[in-house]
């Protein structure tokens, strides 16, 4: 008998590379549009990679004041962007005398943090001296100031945290925030992740690891994960953000209810820094564990939204850890990346992937795995290639996986 | 450089730098009551009035910078010194 609080979604917002909200978003995912093409936010003249996904028609003169600007680098302006949409789509606020605000609070799940303060910054002290460094960088810097200036925005006075488990932070973030709801140790939780590291540094180091594609020619085709000509992720940038809470407060409040929160797993892989172990054991442990939590079988699953980087190593281990947790029912699920479209928001990755599952299941459409072209005898399952489908689905996981050997599993059901 | 030139040029860089509203700012303005300035924003008041005038300004003399016109003032003393 399981009679612990239950947790739902209430709210979600997006910044991504294909929608800045979530019906643009989720019209790309429909049209199976990639967010992919050359880099224009710096010269990245010489390097081995010269495309990534980076975010359309974003002007932070249309969200912030030109005085708060300064003071915010672009990881903090994405969370924010994503999370007003949240608040606002849930139907919440809390005034300054409202007596719930200690019972809501934020936790935000991110990769790196202000990487181009960080970068800009160290240039001023080696060019100018330590006297010319600014003394805002520090807070434009730090991953947990997501968090810290969404509880100051909306007033959230309850527990306020930050996750860095890179590309599963934000998955992270989801399932510590539900948890916390979980336990009653607040009843609403703003979460979610951003990131915004498509700057020289990031992608010189990442191309130097042979992490990211190479297809600099062909951008739009350059994120193909799963297909057998695949080499490597394209870099994304972004923010997906949820309102979680406690079921009966927001039922009595007559919230429209997105899904219900199913289960959270996680897992090391205890490895290596980059590389997956090998047979996918380790992301298997996390899918069992989810979907133990949420009290499900494997045959439950109606939809994976994989992590489906398209590096080669991620997407066959992936593939492995499938068949592992799932047993026969692997090769009945449908799964897909939709990083194919998105690009690899790393630290937001988990946060986006979340919501476009709770929106395949919402809408009964299965999004695509674009570039989806040779068949790779490793990645033998079903990744609903290049169109979407039409499906009605009860139970939906999405994976996300962290350098370092991080390996989350979140489910979502549909409400009841 | 004198006491106009010196605030028309301030005047430039509170906006322009700081960001700060250009409809509130005058002599008797106090950076922190009047123009919304706190203190991590002073220390890019003081860098950038160093930048700008190419002076420098020790701690203890900043510490007597509440307004635009004792900013001014400093700097016209400082270039005329």
């Amino acid at each position: 008998m399981n009679s612990r609080r239950r947790v739902v979604v209430t709210g979600m917002g997006v910044l991504t590379p294909v929608g800045n909200d979530v019906e643009a978003f989720w019209a790309s995912l429909m049209s199976g549009t990639s967010g992919a093409g050359p880099i224009t936010r710096f010269d990245p003249s010489g390097m081995r990679c010269q495309i990534a996904a980076e975010l359309k028609s974003y002007d932070a003169e249309d969200h912030f004041e030109r005085k708060e600007i300064r003071r915010l680098d672009a990881y903090n302006q994405y969370f924010l962007v994503a999370a007003r949409q949240a608040m606002k789509d849930a139907g919440l606020a809390f005034p300054p005398d409202d007596e719930m605000a200690v019972r809501a609070g934020v936790m935000v799940g991110g990769g790196f943090g202000g990487m181009e303060t960080f970068i800009d910054e160290i240039r001023v002290l080696d060019a100018r001296g330590a006297d010319r460094v600014s003394p805002t960088g520090i807070p434009r810097i730090i991953a947990n100031m997501a968090a810290g200036l969404a509880s100051i925005e909306h007033n959230l006075l309850g527990p306020v945290s930050c996750v860095v488990t890179a590309c599963s932070a934000s998955a992270n973030a989801i399932g510590d925030a539900a948890e916390i709801i979980r336990r009653g140790a607040a009843d609403v939780m703003l979460t979610g992740g951003t990131e915004a590291a498509i700057t020289d540094y990031a992608v010189a180091s990442f191309g130097q690891s042979r992490a990211l594609s190479t297809r600099n020619d062909d951008p739009t085709r350059a994120c193909r994960p799963f297909d057998a000509g695949r080499d490597g992720f394209v870099m994304g940038e972004g923010a997906g953000a949820l309102v979680l809470e406690e079921r009966e407060r927001a039922i009595a409040r007559g919230a429209r209810v997105y899904a219900e929160f199913g289960g959270y797993g996680m897992s090391a892989d205890a490895y290596h820094i980059t590389l997956p172990r090998p047979g996918g054991t380790g992301a298997a442990r996390a899918m069992t564990a989810a979907m133990a939590d949420a009290d499900i079988g494997p045959a439950d699953l109606g939809y994976i939204n994989a992590h489906g980087t398209s590096t080669e190593a991620n997407d066959a281990t992936e593939t492995a850890a499938i068949k592992v947790a799932l047993g026969e029912h692997a090769y009945r699920v449908p799964i897909s990346s939709t990083k194919s479209m998105t690009g690899h928001v790393l630290g937001g990755a988990g946060a986006v992937e979340a919501i476009a599952s709770i929106l395949a299941m919402e809408r009964e459409k299965l999004p695509p795995t674009i570039n989806y072209e040779d068949p790779d005898p490793e990645c033998d399952l079903d990744y609903v290639p290049n169109t979407p489908r039409e499906a009605r689905v009860d139970w939906v996981m999405s994976n996300s996986f962290g350098f370092g050997g991080h390996n989350v599993a979140l489910v979502f059901s549909r409400p009841s | 450089m004198d006491r106009a030139d010196i605030e028309s040029r301030l005047r430039d860089v509170l906006v322009s730098e700081l960001g700060l509203d250009a409809a509130k700012i005058n002599l008797g303005a106090n950076f922190e009551q009047d123009l919304d300035v706190d203190s991590l924003g002073v220390v890019e008041l003081l860098m950038a009035m160093e930048d700008e005038f190419g002076v420098k300004i020790p701690d203890d003399e900043a510490e007597h910078i509440h307004t635009v016109g004792e900013a001014v003032d400093l700097v016209h003393t400082k270039l005329n010194s």
